[in-house]
């Protein structure tokens, strides 16, 4: 690994790449139709409350 | 039968292996570590046999699938308190060094071995064990599962442990790469590795194994913070070993690309060890001593993926002012800068995840602690990307200012999750009511809080002193101050931060006590921390007025 092999990374793609991936997982987050999945993943660590078994 | 034999005699053949290196060994520590190796391997063998007859029992009880593997959480919850006052205590002592020099005994107790022990004690030992067995508990219960493989986990805590013990004997005798936070040479580097991996099958095993389908936000950020580590820790440690029985080795990188592995791993040793980690703990602990879930499920995800895409990058922010070339120092506090957001977004969550319940604040000291600690995350995480700016980065940099910012996040923010973590689950692993005592929680809160005021306020003073009194010219070009003009005005500084590890410390020997007690099952017969107010004296009627009391005249 060098200092060309680095900056061709950083001149190529990849940080477009990486920058909208990024994104996608952010936007996700935000879908409408994700409210109910994270309001029940949230609250999941209460059901059936239970300390061992 | 059989198969307890095979692994005793594995287990020798191991040890003699090890005591056979050792006595070959081209250097004397390298001799001793190989000896701690081999009789690791012989304790081993010996256990092995002391199972002969009680195989099929223990077979029985690792494979049960209907109650949660606490055991092995249970020797990691004693083994953090324990590490925890060791990397504290020798935390006192280095800053009593630093203000009284002659503190320091050559050569194995100098301050120059001894700073590599508490940092690896108070990080790795204290730290990696209450993330070991804060992931153990918390992957079982959000998965609803019990854990993968308790053999291997039990590999994964005593492994762990040999490599402590390696880590801290080998930095007393002067074995050291000279990275820091990666100080241990090559050999203790591949046990490491080992373990690591095993770690990894034991938690990925556990979340492949969950009977509930969504996997908790808590266990993403362990998630990453064993695969990163794992990452981290293979590259920066790629080395030659000079000979195949000896401790030195050389560093596979040179000059500035040294420089920049090593806090590539640095920086994000802390974004993925000190932060990722330690906020698996947040999401799971701060929700369930509060009652209520996280603030924003949300967040928790936006939190999770910034942290990851940005942390990676920020590591170029120690070598501003270096040969490291120019856009990869602006890079680094660029990107160091964003970092704010994310951080305080999850801090935000954590702390919000109260609303409607602020009252526990002043009722429950646990929650007290997970909110301070949130508090000094959030502190810290400003403190930091502020210090990355290269103007204010050529006043901090080298200077006490570094010191206090790393210990308002150790100690305010690690230090404190951790204790309240501690305290969350104690009771709930030795099956007791509560804890000894709540009011001995209050007392470790207040040692503790007043302890870190006294630390960073005094560095902080500390640093911007020295930080001005090196860059002082006088009129003619020349530096005013020499570099022991600047040591000797510190004193009182280093003075006040001794203080306040010591007032640290007696908060941690407050919790080992109450740990203990309750530990030994103890109910510590105390007033309760706050009542609604009641006197019986008034609880009474109201005197009627003096006139009305007179019998009617006839």
């Amino acid at each position: 690994m060098n200092y060309h092999l680095l900056r061709e990374f950083a001149d190529s793609w990849a940080l477009i790449i990486m920058t909208g991936l990024f994104l996608a997982l952010i936007g996700w987050a935000f879908l409408p139709r994700n409210r109910e999945a994270n309001r029940r993943a949230a609250h999941s660590i209460f059901e059936n409350e239970n300390d061992n078994g | 039968m059989e198969n307890t034999a095979i692994r005793a005699g594995g287990w020798t053949l191991l040890g003699f292996a090890c005591l056979f290196a050792s006595a070959m060994a081209a250097d004397a520590p390298f001799a001793v570590h190989m000896g701690i190796f081999a009789i690791a391997a012989l304790i081993a063998a010996w256990v092995s046999i002391g199972r002969v007859g009680s195989e099929e029992k223990r077979a029985f009880a690792d494979s049960r699938r209907d109650v949660y593997y606490d055991e092995v959480i249970r020797w990691g919850t004693i083994a953090t308190v324990f590490w925890g006052v060791v990397g504290f205590l020798v935390g006192v002592f280095i800053a009593a060094q630093l203000t009284f020099p002659w503190l320091n005994v050559e050569p194995y107790l100098n301050f120059g071995r001894l700073r590599p022990l508490h940092t690896s004690a108070v990080i790795f030992a204290f730290g990696g064990n209450a993330l070991i067995a804060t992931s153990f508990y918390i992957v079982q219960r959000t998965c609803r599962a019990s854990l993968f493989m308790p053999g291997l986990a039990r590999f994964v805590f005593w492994g762990y442990q040999l490599f402590i013990v390696l880590a801290a004997t080998g930095y007393l005798m002067g074995v050291t790469e000279g990275k820091e936070y990666a100080e241990p040479e090559w050999y203790v580097d591949i046990w490491l590795t080992i373990v690591w991996v095993a770690y990894l099958v034991v938690f990925a095993g556990t979340i492949f194994r969950r009977a509930e389908p969504h996997i908790y936000v808590a266990n993403w950020f362990y998630l990453a913070f064993i695969i990163t580590i794992a990452m981290l820790h293979l590259v920066n440690n790629l080395s030659m070993p000079v000979s195949l029985l000896g401790s030195k080795s050389y560093a596979a990188f040179s000059g500035v690309q040294d420089a920049l592995t090593q806090w590539w791993y640095g920086h994000n040793a802390v974004g993925f060890f000190l932060t990722a980690g330690f906020l698996g703990m947040m999401y799971y602990f701060v929700p369930k001593q509060a009652e209520r879930p996280v603030y924003s499920y949300r967040l928790s995800i936006v939190h999770f993926w910034s942290l990851i895409f940005l942390y990676i990058w920020a590591g170029p922010h120690h070598l501003h002012y270096t040969a490291l070339p120019d856009w990869a120092q602006t890079l680094g506090m660029v990107f160091s800068v964003m970092l704010w957001m994310p951080s305080w977004g999850g801090m935000i969550n954590g702390l919000m995840t109260l609303n409607g319940a602020w009252d526990k604040i002043r009722t429950d000291p646990i929650i007290r602690m997970m909110v301070f600690a949130l508090a000094f995350y959030g502190m810290s995480t400003f403190e930091g990307p502020m210090m990355s700016i290269k103007a204010v980065n050529s006043l901090s940099h080298y200077t006490n200012w570094t010191i206090g910012h790393v210990h308002s996040g150790a100690l305010g923010w690690n230090g404190m999750i951790t204790f309240g973590a501690l305290y969350y689950m104690v009771p709930r692993l030795w099956g007791r009511t509560r804890l000894y005592s709540l009011r001995m929680v209050n007392w470790h809160f207040w040692c503790a809080t007043l302890g870190i005021v006294l630390y960073a306020a005094s560095m902080w003073v500390a640093g911007v002193t020295q930080g001005l009194m090196w860059r002082e010219y006088g009129d003619n070009g020349y530096l005013v101050y020499s570099f022991a003009e600047v040591v000797a005005a510190l004193h009182p500084y280093y003075l006040i931060r001794w203080s306040g590890g010591l007032l640290y410390l007696a908060g941690a020997l407050i919790m080992v006590w109450n740990i203990w007690m309750t530990i030994a099952g103890k109910l510590r017969d105390e007033a309760p921390l706050t009542d609604a107010a009641f006197d019986p004296a008034k609880d009474r009627p109201l005197p009627a007025p003096a006139a009305a009391n007179v019998a009617p005249a006839e």
